[in-house]
């Protein structure tokens, strides 16, 4: 563009015409737009990539061996059985303990920081829980392989079978310490911080009036609490949850080190090792010996894939709904 | 509503507010407990050698992680390279450009997607994008799965900070006469760059201390960094790095092994909480805008 020509990047640009200087950067924004949406659509571009991927190499399993990994338990290589039930199994239940003992305790602990204790405790409490969901699951792992699998072994697990519990059959069998018992624990420890963060931000964008107006009532902290704060930030306590979720979901290294892992059955026993599917892939992955394990396993990975992304795209629908209905911010 | 007796109320409020004070006990002598062992078991580990020899092999007591010290910075420094300046300019896109536009809202469900994949997904991503057709471990391709799991992170937190800087700076450097791309980058970023410092360097720490996707990528090696790309120029060769060697000698039936295993936990609580604390000290500010 020539500097005699009119500005019609500006529209109506009376003013751009006094001032020839402008001309320079006709092309900088134009330029610069598209140069931010080509970074922003890398992102897409990689889960598109990543999809493409994974069915690519799990083609030969998903052709020669059909629906039968979802059907079936066993996976031995060497008879050429794939079967991914087990590891889903594993995965579930691992995931649905986890949030049955994380939920409560996160939320408990979001109610004490927001509404019982002095905001400079609240601050330091919750930047140390901060700083917990920050640790990484290594470190949880190790932690989790040393310290509680033989306390688990040694005390926790026949203290509880010497209870009257241990006549359920969910807590029988011997106990090894390398449990679905254990993994589930340290699987919760490790999502209890994240959640009681995220919970806590939340429920401190409670409005100051509307709780103010429920003690004037004469409700008690857990009324308020239950019926006024939980209300008000239902949806950003519902997306902390679910993002907790799909944490646990895909889990590998704190799961891995304590489950026992290769015990491809349906536990009967909390007691009793098991699997995950990210536990699967972590131990069997390296060592495959033949392409049709190998592909298998990339479809293993697909599935897993495939259910955090259908808990996403559900949880997010629900959000929006959740928002729509309440008015909150999330 | 049917009327309910005080006591009753009072009964369960304290039952309520007890349990939160124990639960948050538990949550915190947790913390405590692991740092506490992690502390306890690996300052042992940390010698001139830890620093400065590579692994012992077999039987051999002493050596150090120094090749893996030095793996794991030049992989997150790969990753970082490629994760944070398209997470920086994506977030200038949806906060700027796309704002509640149709891309935009779909770039952003697409991004909050990724966020949620499983880091061993990325991990076997990486694996079936460059390490099968290639037949080469290497540290780029752990820089990749890492990159993957740190761009959706690093945009989401940019974008956010990047929404806190109020419209009418935006419109004062428009009506100045300058730019978008200067008012953007001149005045919107230099405005909210306490929070972007902030949010760039928690996503790298974040997934410095990632394993899972290291496993089939980066593997892991005995020896020093012989090229990032590969051993010798060409796109291969397993690369050493903490996370991998932690998990692979704390399965090993040797103590100094396991011990050397505690020593790189240490390092990488130290690194990732004393960051942690760091950022948030210098740039304590980053939370307002």
């Amino acid at each position: 563009m020539s500097s005699g020509e009119v500005d019609i990047s500006t529209p109506g640009g009376a003013g751009a015409q006094t001032r020839p200087r402008r001309h320079h950067f006709a092309f900088g924004d134009p330029l610069f737009r598209w140069f931010t949406i080509a970074c922003a659509a890398t992102v897409a571009l990689a889960m598109f990539l990543l999809i493409g991927v994974l069915v690519k190499n799990s083609w030969l399993a998903i052709h020669v061996l059909g629906i039968k990994p979802l059907t079936h338990v066993a996976y031995n290589p060497d008879t050429n059985q794939y079967g991914a039930l087990s590891s889903l199994f594993g995965t579930f239940l691992t995931t649905i303990l986890a949030m049955l003992i994380a939920v409560p305790l996160a939320l408990a602990i979001a109610l004490l920081l927001v509404e019982l204790v002095h905001p400079l405790v609240s601050r330091v409490v919750g930047t140390t829980i901060e700083m917990l969901a920050a640790v990484p699951s290594i470190i949880f792992g190790m932690w989790g392989i040393f310290i509680v699998v033989p306390l688990m072994q040694r005390h926790i697990e026949p203290w509880i079978q010497a209870t009257p519990l241990g006549r359920l059959g969910i807590f029988g069998g011997s106990p090894v310490g390398v449990d679905v018992f254990t993994a589930s624990i340290v699987l919760s420890l490790m999502i209890l911080p994240f959640i009681t963060a995220v919970s806590r931000d939340v429920l401190q964008m409670v409005p100051k009036v509307v709780k103010e107006a429920g003690y004037g009532m004469g409700s008690t902290t857990y009324e308020v609490m239950r019926k006024i704060s939980m209300r008000y930030a239902l949806a950003g306590i519902a997306g902390a949850v679910f993002l907790g979720l799909g944490r646990a979901l895909g889990e590998t290294m704190a799961v891995s080190m304590v489950i026992g892992a290769n015990f491809f059955t349906i536990p009967h026993s909390l007691f009793q090792s098991g699997t995950t599917v990210s536990a699967t892939l972590a131990l069997n992955f390296p060592e495959s010996q033949s392409k049709l394990e190998t592909s298998s396993l990339i479809e293993l990975a697909l599935i897993l894939f495939v259910i955090t992304m259908v808990f996403q795209v559900v949880a997010q629908l629900w959000l929006a709904r959740a928002r729509r209905m309440t008015g909150s911010r999330a | 509503m049917a009327p309910r007796s005080v006591r009753r109320r009072r009964l369960v409020n304290t039952v309520i507010t007890t349990s939160s004070w124990i639960a948050a006990a538990i949550g915190i002598f947790v913390m405590g407990w692991i740092v506490v062992t992690v502390v306890v078991r690996g300052i042992g580990a940390w010698n001139v050698a830890f620093f400065t020899q590579l692994p012992p092999t077999g039987n051999d007591p002493g050596g150090g992680l120094a090749n893996a010290i030095v793996g794991t910075l030049v992989i997150t420094f790969g990753a970082a390279v490629v994760g944070l300046p398209l997470g920086f300019f994506g977030a200038i896109y949806l906060s700027e450009f796309g704002r509640a536009g149709r891309v935009a809202t779909g770039i952003r469900a697409v991004t909050n997607i990724v966020l949620g994949v499983p880091s061993i997904v990325a991990g076997m991503f990486a694996y079936a994008l460059l390490v099968l057709p290639s037949h080469h471990y290497s540290g780029f391709s752990a820089s990749v799965a890492l990159a993957f799991i740190m761009l959706p992170v690093m945009t989401r937190t940019a974008e956010d900070v990047l929404n806190l800087v109020p419209n009418e700076l935006r419109e004062s450097a428009l009506a100045m006469g300058a730019p978008r791309w200067r008012a953007t980058l001149g005045v919107v970023v230099k405005a909210a760059r306490a929070g972007l410092i902030t949010g760039a360097i928690l996503a790298v720490v974040r997934v410095a201390g990632e394993t899972a996707p290291l496993l089939f990528t980066a593997l892991s090696s005995p020896y020093w960094l012989s090229g990032f790309f590969g051993p010798s120029g060409y796109f291969g060769g397993p690369t050493a790095n903490l996370t991998k060697d932690i998990y692979d000698f704390s399965q090993q039936p040797y103590p100094h092994l396991i011990q050397l295993a505690w020593g790189g936990s240490l390092l990488i609580i130290v690194a990732v909480l004393g960051v942690n604390v760091v950022t948030r000290l210098l740039f304590q500010r980053g939370k307002e805008w």
